[in-house]
């Protein structure tokens, strides 16, 4: 019984992510009893939430419509910050890992680039896991995505290798 | 002409657009069948012929174009257009070839020439974004797993417009297949050039029109694209594409206010569109051609299933999701339109008018029609023969 407690919670599901090109984006999954949910960020900010038929897997049966405070409720009620959780968990269970927080400045070189072009992960072993901008979390972003001044990014990796990019981000 | 007279024309075609469009929402429809429809009958030969008011819905009409595909360009960032074509190619080439080729081949057999044919190939290939982002919207079909593909033709068939309207240019000022060829070359150089430029200019040019006044913002946009839409139209790659390429290089809070800024302009001068397109067609003329336009809606709403249906089926869509993705892209509308009025201007056979106005108004009303039905249909054709102990209720749950 103890031995099972000591063992890592097995990982998420796999999140799939669709562009829907001038509509948005539709993130989907599948729950561990086997239904598809998904949501679906409108470009206007709209948020869906949406569940699918039984019978015909393909086709959504009913939607909720979010707005941008709805979301932010149903995420705490949901028990959210989840990114912010999971990597206390993880710098915890990793010995020599550090997690930081660092912002992107205004007139440095990488505002307006995106985070391929940084190449942190090459460069510095360190990776970035997601960013905040305003107060919306952005999750796992990818290679393309597009660093804005002002953005804070929640960076993985050595103490050494987070140093390393910091100065990177600062680089004029 | 007076003034007066002119306005108050002017104010019962808008008026009656506007009954005519509160009737649309109300049925839940497009409203551009109605507003073709007023136009015929505003038109000589129908019911309220306009006198003084036509000049004014003429110029209103061309901005109405520049606005439709300024808004369409605006929908779709670089990374979209460029993220379709990679993933969905096939699904846009059987849509190309599927929905053209009949097009084509009833304006040669019509004996409208290789122009007449390029230019209805181009009105049935044309799905109808407007109506088709409606119709998923009403229809709750927006985060159906068929709808990435469907969004995905749309936007080809957008960019390939781009591409398409300068080389019909060319063909309907008189050049032959080698002058099309020729502008063919240079449009798709220009529209490379600038979707590259775009891409690595565009967020720079964004935050350069970018201003917290909506006032200086609506006008530098609105400006800058009917300049660029000139520019375009000069060098022969047609103002349409040019306001499209505009719409394409705006990206971020730029392209959001833009969005809200010109969407009303663009209802205003669209409707004037549509209203003009009918203006110049005889109502008189589209009986004889019904035969012909009803036959190719048959035709071109069978050839849109099977491409939507088979683009459903490439990426693991089930056999209703195959059913609905056919079914959304019959619809035709606008771009059909836009198509049709510039094989118009360029002197095609006079039939084109009345066959593309009976065209797009049989399309646009059934193609969404068939969408709400078929989902149904093919369900009850699809499930499964229910086990009897599933029909058999516990007792006291009914009544």
């Amino acid at each position: 019984m103890g031995e099972e407690t000591a063992r890592p919670e097995p990982p998420g599901p796999r999140v799939r992510e669709t562009p829907l090109p001038g509509v948005g984006v539709r993130y989907d999954f599948v729950t561990g009893r086997g239904e598809r949910v998904a949501i679906v960020h409108h470009r206007t900010g709209r948020r869906q939430l949406v569940l699918y038929e039984k019978e015909d897997p393909d086709c959504a049966r009913d939607s909720v419509e979010l707005e941008e405070r709805d979301s932010r409720t149903l995420a705490e009620l949901l028990g959210g910050a989840g990114v912010a959780h999971e990597l206390t968990k993880l710098q915890q269970s990793v010995e020599g890992l550090a997690i930081d927080w660092l912002p992107v400045i205004g007139g440095t070189a990488y505002a307006g680039r995106t985070i391929g072009d940084t190449r942190a992960r090459t460069r510095t072993g360190s990776s970035i896991v997601a960013v905040l901008r305003g107060d919306l979390p952005y999750p796992s972003p990818g290679p393309d995505f597009l660093l804005e001044p002002a953005d804070t990014l929640v960076v993985v990796g050595t103490p050494r290798g987070i140093e390393a990019l910091r100065q990177i981000l600062q680089s004029p | 002409m007076t003034p007066a007279t002119f306005l108050i024309e002017l104010g019962a075609v808008i008026l009656s657009l506007a009954v005519l469009a509160r009737l649309a929402t109300r049925v839940g429809f497009s409203p551009i069948p109605l507003y073709l429809a007023a136009g015929l009958a505003f038109g000589q030969g129908g019911l309220l012929p306009l006198v003084t008011a036509e000049e004014f819905i003429r110029t209103g009409a061309e901005l109405g174009v520049i606005l439709l595909l300024f808004m369409l360009g605006l929908e779709y960032s670089i990374d979209e257009l460029t993220r379709s074509l990679r993933t969905s190619a096939p699904a846009g080439i059987a849509d190309l070839v599927l929905n053209f080729t009949p097009g084509l081949l009833a304006g040669v057999l019509l004996g409208w020439g290789v122009v007449g044919g390029v230019v209805l190939g181009g009105i049935t290939y044309m799905s109808s974004s407007g109506v088709i982002a409606k119709l998923l919207d009403d229809l709750g079909w927006t985060a159906n797993l068929e709808t990435p593909v469907i969004l995905a033709i749309l936007v080809i068939e957008d960019l390939l417009m781009a591409v398409y309207l300068p080389v019909l240019a060319a063909l309907t000022r008189g050049g032959d297949l080698g002058g099309g060829l020729a502008s063919l070359m240079i449009a798709a150089g220009a529209v490379s050039v600038i979707l590259v430029l775009s891409k690595r200019f565009g967020s720079t040019f964004s935050r350069l029109v970018f201003n917290r006044s909506d006032e200086v913002l609506l006008l530098s946009i609105f400006g800058i694209t009917l300049a660029v839409a000139g520019i375009a139209e000069r060098i022969h790659v047609s103002a349409a594409v040019g306001a499209f390429l505009v719409g394409i290089a705006l990206s971020g809070p730029a392209a959001d206010r833009a969005r809200m800024l010109l969407a009303p302009l663009r209802d205003l001068f669209a409707a004037a569109f549509f209203v003009f397109f009918g203006l110049r067609v005889d109502p008189a003329a589209i009986p004889p051609v019904l035969a012909t336009a009803a036959a190719l809606a048959v035709v071109t709403s069978l050839t849109k299933v099977s491409s939507g249906w088979w683009s459903a089926r490439r990426i693991g869509v089930g056999r209703r999701g195959r059913w609905r993705a056919g079914a959304a892209l019959i619809a035709r509308g606008e771009f059909s339109i836009a198509i049709a009025a510039l094989g118009v201007a360029g002197g095609v056979d006079g039939r084109l008018g009345p066959v593309a106005a009976a065209y797009v108004l049989i399309l646009a009303v059934a193609g969404p029609i068939v969408a709400r039905v078929i989902d149904p249909v093919m369900a009850r054709r699809t499930r499964p023969s229910r086990p009897v102990a599933a029909t058999a209720k516990p007792a006291g749950t009914e009544g």
